[in-house]
């Protein structure tokens, strides 16, 4: 791995980027809808005044034309100003983003958490009793979507039995353990539905790269030579059989914001992804185009450092 | 009703032989919401009631923390600027108008010192001019008075096309002139009726100023102060996430005694009005849930926690069918339902009528909209409490049938009537939401019963209700026989709402389909008297004339209403307020405490 192909893999990435937010531009100019609908349809509004925003706000450019503008001033660093708030972007985007990297980060964490060990004992004792419980679990928790696990949740622990608070607040007036207690208290569900979906998907990873590692013969060696069943494991199946499951992690990373769209919105948690939503439902594409942006370079950063991680992990991987 | 009538009715009013509420009822089944009833009132010389006093906190913030929670979140708090009511809701926490509008329709004064009236001087009997006296000794948040150069400046800011505020439509026609320090005239540039609209209630609100005098204009985005709010309000701005919360303390220099009951108040956005009704009436982690547009079975459940309780507000929302005069299946000129062609069966009055006798409205509020809506026949009035029992809807698929086959629009052999060949078989669109597919299947099941045909269809909202022009899908463009959907008149003067039956007003390519006349109905007579109010100096003659227009409107079936929507709110127990109906939910925060159980 040299430094020249890390730099020809970023170089790589600016035609993707440029693609991409042509490709998310198009899209959002030819969606229905108009970020002063609901102004166009409040006859108390005049006309004039729905037309001064347009042109003061650039929409009655062609598309191609304020495309280029976009693109001009996010070189330099202005991401534009919201339609809805007329603030920032980059101020909106800096806001909501704590809360998202917190509530997404405990999410993984607790998914790898959960998935390492229930896919190594799963996997090394492949077709038992645990293993199918394992299993049947795994696919329940892949399957169902997180809008229904978060409602279920809701209903369950906020509703019937009053344990937890189902409206996320980020105005705690309370400080210090008690605090931080609220806040453990409001993410519980959240990060329980995230970590869980992720988990899931990632215990049937392990396993069956697990699986893979126990057949080859070198855990035989290991094994014959002595070594007690709990060292072999942690020692010899495990350190190889994590490797693809790490970059695997990387990879995700991503996705997982896309996931948090849905729970942030349903436990009315200030992140990104409910931004997203909103913004998406008023129209507001300068902040549409920034938090699908940001997407876009987390997706090929990230599979550009799973890259690099895979061939720093595996010395038996090389790119030239 | 012709304006001999209505001056009678008002004469009345004055010599306590009728109430002010009979008097309201009265216009309501006319066609006349009732705060213009209640500005005809005042024209007549009978002032406005006072708003009920019903506070009774005697000590200022002893409340804690009021919640409130909204499904939409507020994104901007500069009343001028709101482009919701989630905004406008969230400003008034911090700005207040000249005076709000209470549940009946009365103007509840904020920062004016009286109602301006005939006696006391304050209107223009030809209604040209008001002049409101405000209230003295009142603060911004920052200390600064509040005086007449502030009003001033609210109509120069909002009037101003550069600035672009979205409440331009209540100041453009007004000029505004300062008397002394604390008095105000308001003149109108054309006679205005309704002269309450410029500076009260949700448009009305009053920014300072002393802050946003260098930002009027062009320069009107980048006020620091549209996020952060300075008013004259119960509360004062602590902090304000867009998208997300806003939090208030109380302003302890408030204008109003004992007010208001609690220390802080923050308004959560976001998530969506089911989970929003549960976290107060079910959890009570909330002390108010705004604008429950949820299925009336599930909000009864829900209502069932305990916690909480609804709380209604007549509105001016109605739920109508609209019928197309035009033909949706030609071709004229690149557009469908061109004004050039004539809609084959619906032209016909006896099939309009028909279709009238063929929709159960009981069957629609019974089992659809419940308690948050009611059954009416009547399109362009308000509160239904006044009206449900004095207008008729009739649900009788014998008379429609019996009316069809006199006419001779007879069964062919596929059991759909029809007549020279043309066949009683129409398309009826609306937009996805249950209520609405719900309420196009009672309709269809009675009209199958009649031997009409309906093919029903379902838009995404998001298409139904938008403007592009490249879209056929959307409603102005009306490319269905049938179509329905909810609108108001957003103005309580009805100047603006009667345009959409005016010939000249007809949505059609030419124009964009920008034109409001969507149902392309076109009555000379109509026009003829549309013509009259605008030139009509007398207000008394003017709202007889709308009185007109409205039953020409309903005679003609133009339309067919099925329900009134109520906007429906939820409070935890203990919380005192009421919705007006006319005017933001948080129209009275100041009145707004909690009652806690002895």
């Amino acid at each position: 791995m040299s430094r020249a192909y890390i730099l020809r893999r970023l170089m790589m990435t600016i035609p993707s980027l440029l693609g991409i937010s042509a490709i998310i531009y198009a899209i959002l100019a030819l969606a229905p809808g108009d970020p002063f609908g609901q102004l166009l349809t409040n006859p108390n509004v005049p006309p004039a005044v729905v037309a001064q925003l347009r042109k003061s706000f650039g929409l009655d450019d062609p598309v191609w034309l304020r495309y280029l503008h976009w693109l001009f001033a996010m070189l330099h660093g202005n991401w534009g100003f919201s339609f809805s708030s007329r603030i920032n972007v980059s101020t909106l985007i800096f806001e909501r983003l704590p809360v998202s990297l917190v509530i997404l980060g405990a999410a993984e964490i607790l998914a790898i958490l959960v998935a390492v060990p229930v896919g190594v004992l799963a996997g090394t004792r492949p077709y038992s009793l645990f293993d199918k419980i394992a299993n049947t679990l795994a696919f329940i928790g892949f399957s169902l979507p997180t809008f229904f696990t978060g409602l279920v949740l809701i209903l369950v622990f906020s509703i019937r039995l009053r344990w937890l608070p189902f409206v996320f607040r980020t105005d705690l007036s309370v400080t210090g353990i008690a605090w931080l207690w609220q806040n453990i208290l409001q993410s519980v569900m959240p990060v329980t539905v995230l970590g869980l979906f992720q988990g899931a998907a990632l215990v049937r990873y392990v396993r069956a790269s697990v699986l893979d590692v126990v057949k080859l013969d070198y855990v035989t060696t290991a094994r014959s030579k002595g070594i007690g069943e709990r060292k072999v494991i942690t020692r010899h199946i495990v350190r190889n059989a994590l490797i693809p499951v790490v970059t695997l992690v990387a990879v995700q990373l991503p996705v997982v914001f896309g996931g948090a769209i849905i729970t942030e919105q349903i436990f009315r948690i200030p992140g990104m992804g409910s931004l997203l939503i909103s913004s998406i439902l008023s129209d507001d594409t300068p902040v549409v185009m920034a938090i699908t942006f940001v997407y876009a370079v987390l997706v090929i950063l990230f599979n550009l450092f799973a890259d690099l991680l895979y061939a720093w992990l595996d010395p038996r991987i090389a790119y030239r | 009703m012709d304006e001999k009538n209505l001056r009678g009715m008002i004469e009345r009013v004055k010599e306590g032989r009728l109430s002010r509420r009979g008097f309201i009822q009265r216009m309501a089944v006319l066609g006349l919401t009732a705060p213009m009833a209640t500005q005809l009132l005042a024209f007549g010389g009978v002032a406005m009631a006072e708003t009920p006093f019903t506070y009774k906190p005697t000590k200022a913030g002893a409340g804690g923390t009021l919640k409130l929670l909204w499904w939409e979140a507020p994104t901007l708090l500069n009343p001028h600027f709101a482009t919701g009511t989630k905004d406008q809701d969230a400003s008034r926490l911090f700005y207040e108008p000249l005076a709000a509008w209470d549940p009946e329709a009365n103007l509840k004064l904020i920062l004016a010192a009286e109602v301006p009236s005939v006696q006391n001087g304050g209107i223009a009997e030809d209604g040209t001019f008001v002049i409101w006296k405000l209230k003295k000794g009142v603060k911004w948040h920052d200390g600064q008075p509040f005086t007449a150069d502030d009003v001033v400046f609210n109509w120069e800011y909002a009037s101003n096309p550069q600035t672009a505020a979205v409440t331009a439509g209540s100041y453009n026609y007004i000029k505004v002139q300062k008397i002394d320090d604390y008095t105000v005239k308001v003149l109108f540039s054309r006679p205005t009726p309704f002269w309450a609209d410029p500076f009260v209630a949700a448009n009305g609100c009053l920014i300072p100023k002393h802050l946003f005098e260098p930002y009027i204009g062009a320069k009107s985005r980048q006020a620091p102060w549209n996020l952060k709010p300075v008013g004259t309000g119960p509360y004062k701005f602590k902090s304000f996430t867009p998208g997300d919360l806003v939090e208030g303390v109380i302003n302890t220099d408030y204008h109003q005694p004992y007010r208001p009951y609690f220390a802080a108040v923050e308004m959560k956005g976001g998530g969506d009005a089911t989970s929003a009704a549960r976290a107060v009436m079910e959890t009570a982690e909330y002390d108010y849930a705004w604008d429950l547009q949820v299925s009336w079975d599930l909000l009864k459940k829900i209502q069932a926690g305990g916690k909480g309780r609804l709380k209604f507000a007549a509105g001016t929302d109605i739920e109508h069918i609209q019928i197309n005069f035009t033909d949706p299946n030609k071709v004229v000129d690149g557009q469908r339902s061109s004004i050039e062609t004539k809609n084959p069966t619906l032209s016909d009055p006896v099939v309009r009528k028909a279709l009238s006798l063929l929709v159960n409205r009981g069957a629609v509020e019974k089992y659809i909209y419940g308690e948050t809506g009611w059954a009416t026949s009547n399109f362009l009035n308000g509160p239904a409490q006044y009206v449900s029992k004095k207008t008729s809807w009739e649900f009788n698929i014998q008379k429609a049938v019996d009316l069809l086959e006199a006419n001779g629009w007879k069964p062919g052999p596929d059991g759909i009537r029809q007549k020279d060949g043309k066949k009683l078989s129409w398309l009826y669109q609306t937009s996805i939401n249950q209520p609405r597919q719900e309420t196009q299947e009672i309709v269809k099941q009675a009209c199958h019963k009649a031997g009409i045909d309906l093919q029903l269809k379902a838009i995404l909202a998001s298409v139904y209700f938008s403007s592009d022009v490249g879209n056929d899908d959307t409603y102005p463009k009306f490319y269905a026989d049938l179509q329905m959907y909810t609108t108001n008149p957003t103005d309580p003067d009805p100047g603006f709402w009667m345009q959409q039956f005016l010939s000249t007003q007809v949505a059609q390519k030419s124009n964009k389909w920008q034109g409001r006349n969507i149902t392309r109905w076109q009555n000379a007579e109509y026009d003829k008297i549309y013509a009259e109010t605008t030139t009509e100096l007398d207000p008394m003659k003017r709202a007889a004339m709308f009185i007109q227009l409205n039953d020409l409107v309903v005679d003609n079936v133009v339309v067919i209403p099925l329900i009134f929507r109520k906007t429906v709110g939820a409070a935890v127990n203990e919380l005192q307020m009421e919705l007006s109906g006319w005017d933001d939910d948080t129209w009275d925060l100041a009145d707004w405490y909690k009652e806690t159980k002895a």
